[in-house]
């Protein structure tokens, strides 16, 4: 019973404890597939560089509509969306590969965001806004990470296919022309989408952790794709609930503390998973 | 020697008090609002921390430096709040006298540092008022009995004031009078009118909350029965609306504690400050 209190009680007490879980729940949904194909397409950073990109966006949507969700919000979508696919473009048009252009229109908008947060000269602190806390989010953020979940798994359901021929063939959607340039787009938009709902909840440099510290770690504990991104949105879920406790008991801030979780999930996942993990690789050589 | 022109004599009859104003250079909006109010046309005020900006973390710039070296007087606060300005002074070369406003005024101690927030009892205004009359006379003596005349008379309206703010706080039963506020200013509001200000449990303004602290301040509001809330300046404005819903409280608007507003929103002197914070505790503490 002790532990019981100790570990639901929080939760059942108050509100605001309950709606975060369930942010991370919708988090997890949404950013585990997309986690998980990200890696498995060798796109990990590209995760990181892309929740960079989303700053400018969600800045001008701050300084247009003031603390507006929609604003801020689709700010945020149609500049990490740009970055996504000049940077997509130029790799094609030029020699500079995708990485690297990539890497430089990140920075180019990260500098930008920071200097149009620095341009709103009064006393609400933008950058205290653009960090968002979980333990904030209010019905309509809600709504929009569980649309933005909803939205990734149709949309996966759709593009699952050829993006799962990608993964193995990294020329596969190339040789498909127009329509593989498409699905990579969409994809890319996916993965943006996903940032923006974290970002709501999290702040841009904790949210793409949520996507690709679980989806990681999944690696040593399932082989195929479906049950990679299953064990993704498990570990997202139980990262998520073991930070808002570790927030609660421990008197710290939830969004580290949830991405902490993950990340000791994660040193876990690496030493005891059942495939291919230290422990794993020390046993079959024992053998 | 030749004779001035008729028109200049004329004109130097006709204008005896249109000396140039003198300029007075204050560390932060209130300073300067009770230093204009004091002076009136006679003297050129400007504050370095302006309107809704924060005095304990202020950056000093150049043209901050070059309008202190143009001053004839600079007013500090005191206390810990502006130390900044002598070492800005210094800096300048400025080489004229600086009034400590608050001399003379025991202060509160928190946490054993003298508290430099004086000017939320309206007791302690008027010690700075004379305190800054007393520095323009100096200053400027041709112009003494001016600033004796409107000192006087900015006096009497502080203690208006006074006897108002005393008079709309009495009307809320003393059991009533509670607030949470984050804002650390009004230790001397309190003492002054008789409210009980209390210190959001576990949340402080600039690092981003934890659950403990949100859980912590939603116990607190819910065990103490007070509903008036004026917690601001949060990482995230929507936390603090969030739990007070949760909570049961009532958000009770914005209180100007280190700063006047901006022209036109409610506190852009120090005597409509008071009266906008105090109307606006006052509604809050109804509720509780």
């Amino acid at each position: 019973m002790i532990i019981w209190d100790a570990l639901a009680g929080p939760f059942i007490e108050f509100g605001f404890m309950r709606r975060a879980l369930v942010g991370v729940l919708a988090l997890a949904l949404g950013g585990g597939p997309i986690g998980t194909l990200l890696i498995l397409r060798r796109m990990s950073l590209m995760g990181d560089a892309l929740s960079h990109a989303v700053l400018p966006g969600v800045a001008l949507g701050f300084l247009v509509g003031g603390l507006s969700l929609p604003a801020m919000t689709l700010g945020g979508f149609a500049a990490g969306l740009f970055v996504a696919l000049a940077s997509g473009l130029i790799a094609r048009l030029t020699p500079l590969r995708e990485d690297a252009s990539f890497a430089a229109f990140y920075l180019f908008s990260l500098a930008l965001g920071v200097m149009l947060v620095s341009l709103r000269g009064s006393n609400v602190d933008l950058l205290h806004v653009l960090f968002g806390t979980i333990l904030s989010i209010d019905d309509a953020a809600l709504i929009l990470i569980a649309g933005v979940a909803t939205v990734t798994l149709l949309a996966l359901a759709v593009l699952y296919r050829p993006l799962l021929l990608e993964c193995f063939d990294p020329l596969f959607l190339r040789s498909l022309g127009g329509a593989g340039g498409m699905i990579h787009a969409g994809f890319l938009a996916l993965v943006v989408l996903n940032l923006v709902a974290g970002f709501q909840a999290l702040g841009t440099l904790m949210a793409v952790g949520l996507m690709m510290l679980p989806a990681a770690s999944a690696r040593f504990w399932a082989r195929q794709v479906w049950s990679l991104a299953a064990v993704s949105i498990a570990l997202a879920l139980l990262a998520g609930y073991a930070g808002l406790l570790l927030s609660y008991y421990g008197a710290l801030p939830s969004g580290p503390a949830i991405i902490v979780a993950a990340g000791v999930l994660h040193l876990i996942s690496i030493a005891v998973g059942p495939h291919q993990s230290l422990l794993m690789r020390y046993r079959t050589r024992g053998v | 020697m030749r004779r001035l022109p008729t028109w200049l004599i004329l004109m130097l009859a006709a204008f005896p008090a249109t000396a140039a104003p003198i300029r007075v250079v204050a560390s932060f909006s209130i300073l300067a609002d009770l230093t204009r109010a004091v002076g009136g046309d006679a003297v050129e005020v400007t504050s370095i921390v302006g309107p809704g900006g924060d005095a304990h973390v202020y950056q000093p710039t150049p043209a901050d430096a070059g309008r202190i070296e143009a001053a004839t007087l600079l007013v500090a606060n005191g206390l810990g709040l502006d130390d900044w300005l002598r070492r800005l002074a210094e800096a300048a070369h400025y080489r004229g006298p600086i009034i400590i406003a608050s001399a003379g005024i025991g202060p509160l101690l928190t946490g054993g540092a003298p508290d430099p927030h004086e000017w939320q009892d309206i007791a302690n205004a008027r010690v700075y008022a004379a305190s800054i009359a007393a520095a323009l006379e100096a200053a400027d003596p041709d112009r003494a009995d001016l600033y004796r005349q409107r000192a006087a008379a900015y006096d009497a309206e502080l203690a208006d004031l006074d006897r108002s703010v005393r008079a709309a706080i009495d009307t809320v039963p003393s059991v009533q009078r509670r607030v949470i506020t984050s804002h650390d200013a009004f230790a001397y509001y309190g003492r002054a009118y008789g409210v009980t200000f209390l210190a959001p449990v576990g949340m402080d303004e600039e690092s981003e909350p934890s659950a403990a602290a949100v859980a912590a301040l939603i116990r607190q509001i819910r065990t103490a029965g007070t509903r008036a809330l004026f917690v601001e300046n949060m990482t995230d404005p929507r936390l603090i609306r969030h739990l007070a819903e949760e909570a049961g409280a009532r958000i009770g608007g914005t209180l100007f504690a280190d700063a006047l507003s901006p022209p036109g929103e409610g506190g852009d002197t120090y005597v409509t400050m008071m009266r906008h914070n105090t109307e606006a505790l006052v509604a809050a503490m109804r509720e509780n």
